[in-house]
């Protein structure tokens, strides 16, 4: 069986993002980069059948991106991929969903992959797209948001996130690809052993010019900050003070504290 | 300018949501139609045409056969907007709909700007302008984005209908779990989120929860991480509160969260990160480190 799983790297969210010159996305400068939080779960559950299956599946972990890309190959490959794919691509955070999911599409055409693991979005770009594009793209049957996942004789048995707490158990048929939520797993952290036996796995090496490349279908003409709406009052400085000035507030603005 | 509003049903009801599709329209100055698939008894109180399918044969979650039906509505209708809402209804089926069409797809809308859209990025913490680059476009609207909006009347019911088994089976749903703690009712609610560090520090955050009188409550991470049992999760996915105070200790403020909590009558906000998105809907936003701060406001409430 060929399993196949797609991460992205993302900055970490707690940073103080900036607009590039362009003013379309985040300057890359100062940010620390990792693993996309919701590709940790779809890394995982794909290792885990891995596991479950044993001797003759094979789990690639593909990743486009500069070669910042590669620590977060790196990790995926210490977690339990086998191997590796790096689509090297710069100018990757130009690129639009449909894009991004054209050129994964495009590796995994004629792959023969059994089953496709994503995050069910980015925590950068969020757009929850490109995993259900990939889907349509290869005509695999698809589903998002799984929170449990089981693996059988060729049938995924899914249990999807619906609001306010409500799971939806689907069945569906590989090949297939499924799209994952957080909480769908505990995500491993790598071994001292595993991180050294990652160091030998293969990271198979594409230049993005070499795949096909479809066109822009959406264009992001501006990245800034939300308008503060104002109102809220900031309060800074020396925690004791801090704490006599909310429970002023708390004396004065709620019948909380009397 | 003409929308195709794709309404939400599920569990044999017509969800609130869908009135949030008409908001959106009116804000376009859009002509709409929708499609719901659904049943007869549980129609949109709208005027205008509505394709409408039956749940009961198409299934309520079967992306393919509902592709179908939207792609048909589609030909008919020719509109240039197709809007779902951004749900686990909405972000499923919208991308499938937008690659058979091949166009493009704006996903959590929060507000229009000049000529595109203005979406959330970044944990919500920066927007994008996006401009769909093709005729037509698919639009998913975040969850309480924009207004209700009920135009009222009754529909002109075209029934449309979907053949075939598509590539999934839908088993059933799972009901929510039991809630041990019912936080609708708190009026009291000090939550936990990633910003306490680890689940030790969790007893930190109760205690200036039973100090104040109220109830814990957690983000969604917290109960991931297992830190804190599912049923005080304060969200989207978990319980929907509007106590008359909340404290969110350590909270980033994740839309899924905030939509679960904003109703609050009195936020305050604890994060040493003073861009948080929390900041913007907190009436208090106190910029410090979690565990020296709420220690030191537990001990002086205590006394």
């Amino acid at each position: 069986m060929k399993l196949l799983v797609c991460i992205k790297q993302v900055p970490d969210l707690e940073s103080r993002f900036k607009p590039d010159a362009a003013g379309v996305w985040y300057n890359e400068t100062d940010l620390a980069f990792r693993m996309n939080e919701y590709d940790e779960y779809a890394v995982e559950q794909a290792v885990q059948l891995r596991e479950k299956l044993g001797e003759g599946t094979e789990l690639t972990v593909l990743s486009i991106g500069p070669d910042r890309v590669v620590e977060a190959i790196k990790k995926a490959l210490a977690m339990g991929c086998d191997n590796a794919v790096h689509v090297q691509d710069t100018a990757v955070s130009a690129k639009d969903p449909w894009q991004i999911a054209s050129i994964i599409a495009a590796y995994a055409r004629d792959k023969g992959f059994d089953l496709i693991f994503t995050g069910m979005q980015s925590q950068d770009r969020g757009s929850a797209q490109v995993g259900v594009t990939v889907a349509e793209q290869l005509g695999l049957a698809c589903t998002t948001t799984i929170v449990g996942f089981d693996y059988a004789d060729g049938t995924v048995t899914a249990k999807r996130e619906l609001e306010g707490g409500i799971k939806g158990v689907v069945k569906l048929k590989t090949p297939a690809l499924v799209t994952c939520q957080l909480g769908l797993n505990v995500p491993r952290y790598p071994t001292l052993p595993n991180i050294m036996k990652a160091k030998r796995k293969e990271i198979t090496l594409i230049p993005v010019a070499e795949l096909p490349t479809a066109e822009l279908l959406a264009t992001t003409t501006s990245f800034h900050p939300p308008a503060k709406k104002g109102g809220g009052i900031v309060l800074e400085g020396d925690v004791g003070e801090l704490v006599d000035k909310v429970i002023a507030i708390l004396k004065d603005k709620t019948a909380v504290l009397r | 300018m003409k929308t195709l509003l794709i309404g939400e049903y599920r569990e044999g009801k017509l969800l609130d949501s869908t009135y949030e599709l008409f908001g959106f329209a009116a804000q376009m100055g859009a002509d709409t139609a929708m499609l719901l698939v659904g049943s007869d008894t549980q129609l949109p109180a709208y005027g205008g045409t509505l394709y409408l399918a039956d749940a009961s044969a198409c299934g309520e979650y079967s992306p393919d056969l509902h592709k179908q039906l939207i792609l048909e509505a589609v030909q008919k209708e020719n509109p240039d907007y197709i809007v779902f809402v951004h749900s686990s209804y909405g972000w499923d089926l919208a991308p499938r709909v937008a690659a058979s069409l091949k166009v493009a797809q704006v996903s959590e809308v929060v507000a229009l700007v000049d000529g595109g859209f203005e979406v959330g990025c970044c944990n919500a913490k920066m927007r994008r302008s996006v401009k769909p680059a093709t005729s037509r476009g698919v639009v998913t609207i975040q969850a309480g984005a924009f207004p209700v909006l009920q135009p009222g009347g009754t529909p002109m019911v075209q029934k449309i209908a979907a053949a075939g088994g598509g590539s999934l089976e839908f088993v059933g749903y799972e009901a929510a779990e039991q809630k041990d703690v019912d936080l609708g009712k708190a009026e009291i609610i000090v939550s936990a989120g990633r910003g306490i560090g680890k689940k030790d520090n969790v007893p930190v955050i109760l205690a200036l929860a039973k100090a104040l009188g109220g109830e814990l409550g957690a983000s969604r991470p917290v109960v991931d991480a297992g830190w804190v049992e599912h049923s005080h999760q304060v969200g989207t996915t978990g319980q929907t509160v509007s106590p008359k105070l909340y404290v969110a200790c350590g909270i980033s403020g994740a839309i899924q969260h905030l939509a679960g909590m904003k109703k609050s009558d009195f936020i305050i906000a604890i994060n040493k990160d003073k861009d948080a998105p929390i900041g913007e809907i907190a009436d208090v936003l106190v910029v410090a480190d979690v565990m020296q701060f709420v220690p030191a406001l537990t001990a002086k409430v205590s006394k």
